[in-house]
């Protein structure tokens, strides 16, 4: 199994999520987070509240947003959650709004997700991955994209 | 006496310091390889690089940038992290 489908745990993965607002969309995805055991709902509140502190720097490329907090024993362990939005949200970036994937990212340490991370870059550094995630519409066909 | 040259640090900063600062930091790793430079690069959340300040170059997407005013480093804004064209063509601005 690849690291991200790893990372990726039970109940994690939702597509065609109906979101209302950004936070709607985070919330979303720290749901995930939580239903998969990897955090406690305080650490998706420190994900909201690190947005409404820094503004939308986690939305790291067009369509992407991906949303994290620092390690905290809010962390049950590491891992992510994807949310792929029905209707896509705006989350205050001057170039990559508006979003459509939500990728939440949950670490124990500074250390133990940063090969996880280099498969995320990998998968997200071919073009037009955003809009592969969004082609899906049942969470297999994201494992097999994540395989 | 060989006079040794002291390697660029770059410091890719963000919020947490464990997601797009660590993100940034592998793609500009990945540029600075292909184009033949040599740097230090670590990732940072904002307070650990506004103490260190011994980073000739800050990235960091740009609302961050904002909070790394005032700084003795150069401060890029990296808008599409997974952009390697955008961040070595930056890069190379900076360190050339």
């Amino acid at each position: 199994m690849s690291l991200l489908n790893a990372a990726l745990g039970p109940g994690s993965i939702a597509t065609g999520v109906e979101a209302t607002d950004w936070e709607d969309a985070v919330r979303a995805a720290g749901a995930g987070l939580e239903a998969s055991g990897r955090c406690t709902p305080a650490y998706t509140d420190a994900m909201v509240a690190a947005i409404v502190e820094l503004g939308p720097y986690i939305v790291i490329a067009p369509g992407l947003a991906m949303p994290h907090a620092r390690p905290s024993e809010a962390v049950l362990a590491t891992g992510m959650s994807l949310v792929t939005l029905r209707e896509p949200v705006s989350f205050g970036s001057k170039k990559n709004d508006p979003v459509r994937v939500v990728f939440a990212l949950a670490a124990q340490d500074h250390d133990r997700h940063l090969e996880l991370l280099a498969e995320f870059a990998g998968k997200f550094g071919s073009e037009g991955f955003v809009n592969s995630l969004l082609s899906c519409s049942t969470e297999g066909e994201i494992r097999a994209l994540f395989a | 006496m060989v006079c040794q040259t002291i390697p660029m640090k770059i410091v890719a900063v963000c919020g947490a310091g464990i997601g797009t600062s660590v993100l940034l930091k592998m793609n500009a790793e990945k540029v600075l390889r292909t184009l033949g430079l040599t740097a230090t690069v670590e990732a940072a959340d904002i307070e650990t690089a506004r103490q260190s300040r011994d980073a000739q170059i800050l990235l960091a997407t740009p609302e961050i940038v904002d909070k790394l005013q005032g700084l003795p480093s150069e401060v890029i804004a990296i808008e599409h992290v997974f952009d390697l064209g955008e961040i070595s063509e930056k890069l190379t601005k900076a360190m050339l």
